[in-house]
């Protein structure tokens, strides 16, 4: 059995507006799928249920990977493969060389951390060259905010919901969910 | 309510705008033709380019030994602007990370065009000491990387190789900065778009932006962290580049002031480059609504705090350096014999151009004033080359040994490739201005209800 159901998008003018309405409409026990809007909106990740973002961790992480990878480029180099006298200081050890390593142990700390975190975000994103855009209307990147729904049922409801809201247009798709049908 | 703001906070948008009427502004200088000017602008810039491609290419061909440079004085006038072009590319930063830690939103109007002043900056910073290396092709020995020459690697002990280290992580980081944020904004003007071609370019560039709310929510996030970790980067590129004399053992350079100092005037001219370019870009572009006399004003105040920062500095050298009574100190760039010597000019240059004239910033109608703060930019940017020069061949030209005294003259190549780096600026910056959604429009908007001229006169009159 396929099974229908219909995609709403309710489009706002106004980020008060629409904040308002992402809260009535939560309250009224509706699964918001997407929100797109022309510029950060702030708490209204938290106000349609998203979690917060775990990337600064993963900066973090990728931080500490680029000091320990410094450190080993550091000591192999300089203290294991080839090591040297400078001005009668010989690299003996590598705790006693560290000092002059530090600002090449921060460079990559920070290179490695800030890197592989912006990598991070665009693939988690799926950002990247040739990429198609999939904003509902072009106008979203510009001054219109739009809150997607998937109904499958009381479609009038949400719609009479949604108007309430301050909608200034509402477009409704009907799609088949083809998923359990094969 | 929720966009409150003092109305004693003068607005940093003026008229009255809408979100489209932001929209609208910022991609008009995309959407229309250059004019005239542009063009003036631009042909003389690709003249200058390509006259300093011509001086770059019979240096490689030729020799290091068509510069001025001499036994005594081994780097002069490329090191004087890689220091110079290094330290104009520290503004970008510094407003797009660590104003944003501060939560300045008068950043906003301007740090789109301040990281891509960074960018094309640090691009005519790299080239010196690559062509300075005579054989440019062997660039790559800076790098550690497994090589023939048996266990050959590089000297991480060096503040030499610091600095590549240093700057290249710069680079790298600003330019994924600067692109992360200009994503919402190639994203609208594609959405903006017409005809097929720009739509085609623009879809490309904007990584098919969405501006879906979790997209948003790490894009805030990311912004947050990389100004975190761009802020303390800034920071040490000046530290390392002012260790390139700081390291080494000569009288004049060897002094333990040399980091902050440094990164104070880097500062320093960074924002009087961003201040020189943002005052002519402004009325070209009829942004003025968005870059106002109080982003003039701001941005002259932190001039006036890091030059102050500068010349004090300039006082604790020229200080130390007569009270350790050492006859080598006398020969410093911040020195008696300096002052009267044969660089005479270039020392006197420095203390008008850097001390004397940024001092008229105090007064609030030159600060405010769009004509004296372009003028006084100008004069912070020579000054600011002039410090790097007596930094560099005032203390060269009266080493230890009096008898290899000597002065440096600088050649038409060396010339030629100094100009031929502003050309390469300005032909960046010119297509840059026509091509790149100029303010971070995403930002603005953020802030408009909050210190839009329109919707703080509507609240403050409307209650009460």
């Amino acid at each position: 059995m396929s099974k229908k159901y219909y995609v709403v998008h309710a489009s706002y003018n106004d980020d008060e507006v629409l904040m308002d309405a992402v809260k009535t409409v939560r309250a009224a026990d509706h699964e918001i799928e997407e929100i797109y809007t022309p510029f950060p909106v702030h708490g209204l990740d938290k106000a349609m249920g998203l979690k917060s973002t775990r990337i600064a961790i993963a900066s973090f992480l990728f931080g500490v990977t680029g000091l320990l990878t410094a450190m080993w480029l550091t000591k192999y180099t300089m203290i294991q493969d080839w090591p040297q006298d400078f001005g009668g200081k010989p690299n003996g050890t590598y705790p006693q060389n560290m000092l002059s390593f530090v600002t090449i142990l921060f460079e990559l700390t920070v290179f490695f951390a800030a890197h592989l975190m912006v990598i991070t975000f665009y693939l988690r994103s799926r950002l990247w060259p040739w990429k198609k855009a999939e904003n509902p209307y072009p106008s979203t990147t510009d001054d219109t905010f739009v809150v997607e729904l998937e109904v499958t049922e009381n479609l009038e409801e949400v719609q009479s919901l949604l108007k309430k809201t301050g909608a200034t247009e509402i477009n409704v798709t009907e799609k088949i969910d083809t998923e359990d049908y094969e | 309510m929720s966009h409150y703001e003092s109305p004693y906070r003068e607005p940093l948008i003026l008229g009255k705008k809408s979100y489209h009427d932001i929209s609208v502004d910022i991609a008009r200088p995309i959407e229309t033709r250059a004019n005239k000017n542009w063009w003036i602008a631009f042909t003389i810039a690709l003249l200058a380019f390509l006259w300093g491609i011509g001086a770059i290419t019979y240096t490689i061909a030729t020799g290091i030994g068509t510069w001025g440079l001499n036994k005594n004085i081994g780097w002069a006038w490329d090191i004087t602007n890689f220091v110079w072009w290094v330290g104009i590319g520290h503004a970008g930063t510094l407003i797009s990370a660590v104003l944003l830690l501060f939560r300045q939103e008068w950043r906003m109007a301007i740090n789109r065009s301040a990281e891509a002043m960074t960018i094309f900056a640090v691009f005519q910073a790299g080239l010196f000491p690559l062509i300075h290396m005579g054989r440019i092709w062997d660039g790559y020995f800076t790098l550690p990387i497994p090589n023939q020459f048996g266990s050959l690697w590089v000297n991480f002990n060096s503040p030499l190789l610091w600095d590549v280290f240093a700057i290249s992580t710069y680079l790298s980081v600003s330019l994924v900065f600067w692109w992360t944020g200009l994503l919402p904004d190639f994203a609208m003007i594609r959405d903006r778009a017409i005809r097929p071609f720009q739509k085609k370019i623009y879809s490309l560039l904007s990584f098919g932006w969405t501006g879906r709310a979790k997209d948003w929510q790490r894009f805030e996030e990311v912004s947050l962290v990389l100004a975190g970790l761009a802020t303390p980067l800034v920071l040490s590129v000046h530290t390392i580049v002012s260790m390139d004399f700081a390291t080494s053992i000569n009288p004049g350079w060897h002094s333990t002031i040399f980091p902050p100092y440094f990164v104070a005037g880097a500062i320093f001219s960074g924002f009087a480059m961003v201040q020189t370019l943002l005052g002519i870009m402004r009325k070209v572009t009829h942004l003025e609504n968005y870059i106002t006399r109080k982003h003039i004003e701001n941005m002259n105040m932190v001039i006036l705090l890091t030059g102050g920062i500068v010349a004090t500095a300039y006082l604790t050298e020229f200080f130390i350096g007569w009270y350790t009574g050492s006859p080598y100190e006398n020969y410093t760039y911040m020195s008696v014999g300096a002052a009267t010597g044969p660089y005479w000019w270039a020392f006197w240059s420095l203390i008008l151009f850097n001390i004397i004239i940024p001092q008229f910033l105090w007064f609030k109608k030159v600060r405010t004033s769009f004509i004296w703060s372009f003028v006084i930019s100008i004069a912070i940017n020579i000054g600011m080359w002039f410090e790097r020069f007596d930094i560099i061949a005032i203390v060269l030209s009266k080493g230890h040994l009096p008898s290899s005294w000597g002065r440096f003259e600088p050649t038409f190549v060396d010339i030629g490739i100094f100009i031929g780096t502003l050309g390469f600026f300005f032909v960046l910056f010119l297509l840059y201005a026509r091509t790149f959604p100029v303010i971070a429009q995403a930002e603005v908007k953020t802030i408009l209800k909050k210190t839009g001229q329109y919707h703080k006169n509507l609240r403050d009159t409307s209650h009460e």
